[in-house]
């Protein structure tokens, strides 16, 4: 088969529109064959409405989405057979078993018979969910809920998958499995994948990051290249009252500081340099300085200007349903 | 990549009507609870009700007796009634929007979900229908196997009704308001539990108009078959299937009208 070079999902000037709200903004975006991509951005960015354009569960207002070359809306059959969804909420039925719920899926995409046997034994094989073939889904840990829901979402073989939140209600080391699942699909399948996430280091683990950020692609980049941004290095202070050392800072130094989630923020070049300045001009106030290189965390901050996870910034969060 | 599969109506429809049947035998006490609560009222409004009934076209049989087919539609109500608002869960529990994001035409989710619907009420009213000897209902090979049949056609009906009425709701609270304020009065009100030919005017109007009279009848015209006076008043049996037909593809269409709706 010749190399497609031509992405696979293409988003070109897509505008999302409910009532007076603007829940994407003129977004246009192209992802490569065999890669995964994050969309981050906080609630009411924009990710949601992206995700269900996608998975042509929403009609947008403007502009145009593909998959595979199959327009989202004109041709929503095409784009549902060759995308495989996970939720950000269960879609399986707990009452039946795991392998009840993969026969169900099988047999709404259309499969049947011993191909469709066949493709659900290999697919437990491959999520380690053999023994637990017959096991009602309600007795499952959520870390294992969520491979069956994988599983179910690639039993037709899609060529790209789609995933919302994919590690809500995942515990740190259930989040790792899935991206490491991800990263082998992609590696031995050539299976794109596009997931939403508010989590920094989900989309750290991710070969590009698009960044949504009131409906608005704000970046699009490796998260390398998005860190290298910031030249310099980051200081991160602990302290008892950070809001008024952030100011002070501020007037004293003239750099930037800011606080996410009770720390001081201060990118800075030489960063090193810096440390001894900052703790005699606040003596016994600050209780630790940690320097380091910028995370993602800081890049948001300094592309949104604001923090991921600050409410305040949102606005309406409404995002559609 | 490999094959794509073609998309296909019949798969997904067969896939939901197994899904529904598969979770009502694993959940027992819904089998339990669909058939106890109109074998209780059976019972308890058949006795109590007696002694105060005689005369109509009826003398001939007994309160229990005569109560026996509408017991059977309720049966077959509220099996359709409470199977259909599983839709409302599944939206909820998030199974619904994998089905929906599948490659599969809507009509064959409507369809798919009447036919579950309609497999379980008419297996409950078969159940209740080894109850017969009890009331004294007759039973021979034909006429019952008819009954089965007008059931087909009631549950059709019922599961398409419930279906509207479950797809575009959000919680299961008002569902129940529409069971009580809707659904009961029009199992009251269907010859079910006295003949319309006692009835005031104005409630045999109501009763004519209303599609589950025609159910009950359908279900004692057949049952009884060829025996005078079992229809007590209602309209004849022919009439009676006609109209159970009728309602039933009527209600089949405007569920999958509604289930094909974007929400």
């Amino acid at each position: 088969m010749p190399e497609d070079t031509n992405p696979i999902i293409e988003i070109t000037s897509l505008t999302h529109r409910s009532g007076d709200r603007t829940a994407l903004d003129n977004v246009s975006l192209g992802v490569e064959r065999g890669s995964i991509v994050a969309l981050l951005g906080p609630n009411g960015g924009g990710k949601t409405t992206l995700f269900k354009i996608l998975t042509t569960l929403l009609t947008p207002t403007s502009g145009a989405a593909s998959v595979g070359g199959c327009d989202v809306v004109l041709n929503q059959a095409d784009v549902r057979r060759r995308i495989g969804i996970v939720f950000q909420y269960p879609s399986l039925d707990k009452t039946l078993s795991v392998a009840e719920n993969l026969t169900c899926q099988g047999h709404l995409y259309g499969l049947r018979g011993s191909n469709l046997r066949q493709r659900i034994a290999s697919s437990l094989d491959r999520f380690g969910l053999t023994d637990r073939a017959r096991d009602r889904v309600a007795t499952l840990s959520g870390g294992l809920q969520r491979r069956v829901e994988l599983a179910k979402s690639l039993l037709h073989q899609p060529e790209v998958l789609i995933l919302d939140e994919p590690s809500t209600g995942l515990d740190p080391g259930a989040r790792a499995t899935l991206m490491d699942q991800l990263t082998e699909l992609r590696d031995q399948d050539s299976v794109t994948s596009l997931l939403t996430t508010h989590l920094m280091d989900e989309a750290d683990r991710c070969d590009r990051v698009a960044v949504l950020d009131l409906g608005k692609l704000v970046a699009n980049d490796t998260p390398d290249a998005l860190k290298s941004r910031i030249g310099g290095d980051v200081l991160t202070i602990q302290t008892k009252s950070p809001g008024e050392l952030a100011k002070r800072a501020e007037e004293k130094f003239g750099v930037k500081a800011v606080v996410i989630d009770g720390v001081v923020h201060i990118e800075r070049e030489k960063g090193h340099e810096f440390v001894p300045d900052i703790i005699e001009a606040f003596p016994g106030e600050i209780d630790s300085v940690t320097v380091g290189r910028p995370t993602l965390d800081d890049v948001f901050l300094q592309l949104t200007g604001h923090a991921l996870g600050d409410e305040s910034q949102e606005g309406d969060k409404g995002e559609s349903r | 990549m490999s094959s794509v599969p073609t998309q296909s109506w019949v798969m997904p429809a067969v896939a939901l009507w197994q899904r529904e049947v598969q979770r009502f035998l694993r959940q027992r006490s819904r089998v339990v609870g669909a058939l106890a609560t109109p074998v209780v009222f059976w019972v308890l409004v058949g006795s109590g009700f007696g002694r105060s009934f005689r005369g109509g076209d009826a003398s001939e049989m007994n309160y229990l007796e005569y109560a026996y087919p509408g017991t059977i539609a309720m049966i077959l109500l509220f099996t359709a009634i409470f199977s259909t608002i599983s839709i409302i869960e599944d939206r909820r529990e998030g199974f619904l929007q994998a089905v929906v994001a599948a490659p599969v035409h809507r009509s064959a989710i409507a369809f798919g979900k009447i036919m579950g619907s309609t497999t379980l009420a008419v297996f409950q009213a078969v159940l209740f229908l080894c109850l017969a000897p009890l009331a004294g209902v007759p039973i021979s090979f034909f006429p019952v196997l008819a009954m089965v049949g007008a059931c087909v056609i009631v549950a059709i009906g019922l599961s398409g009704l419930g279906v509207m009425i479950a797809w575009p709701m959000e919680s299961t609270q008002g569902f129940h308001a529409i069971m009580n304020l809707f659904l009961l009065p029009m199992w009251l009100l269907s010859g079910a539990l006295f003949p319309s030919s006692g009835a005031s005017p104005w409630l045999g109007w109501v009763m004519a108009l209303n599609p589950l009279t025609y159910g009950v009848s359908a279900i004692r015209g057949t049952l009884y078959y060829g025996q005078e006076g079992a229809l007590a008043g209602g309209p004849s049996l022919v009439t009676a299937l006609l109209v159970s037909i009728a309602f039933a593809f009527a209600m089949t269409v405007a569920a999958t009208m509604i289930v094909g709706r974007k929400r």
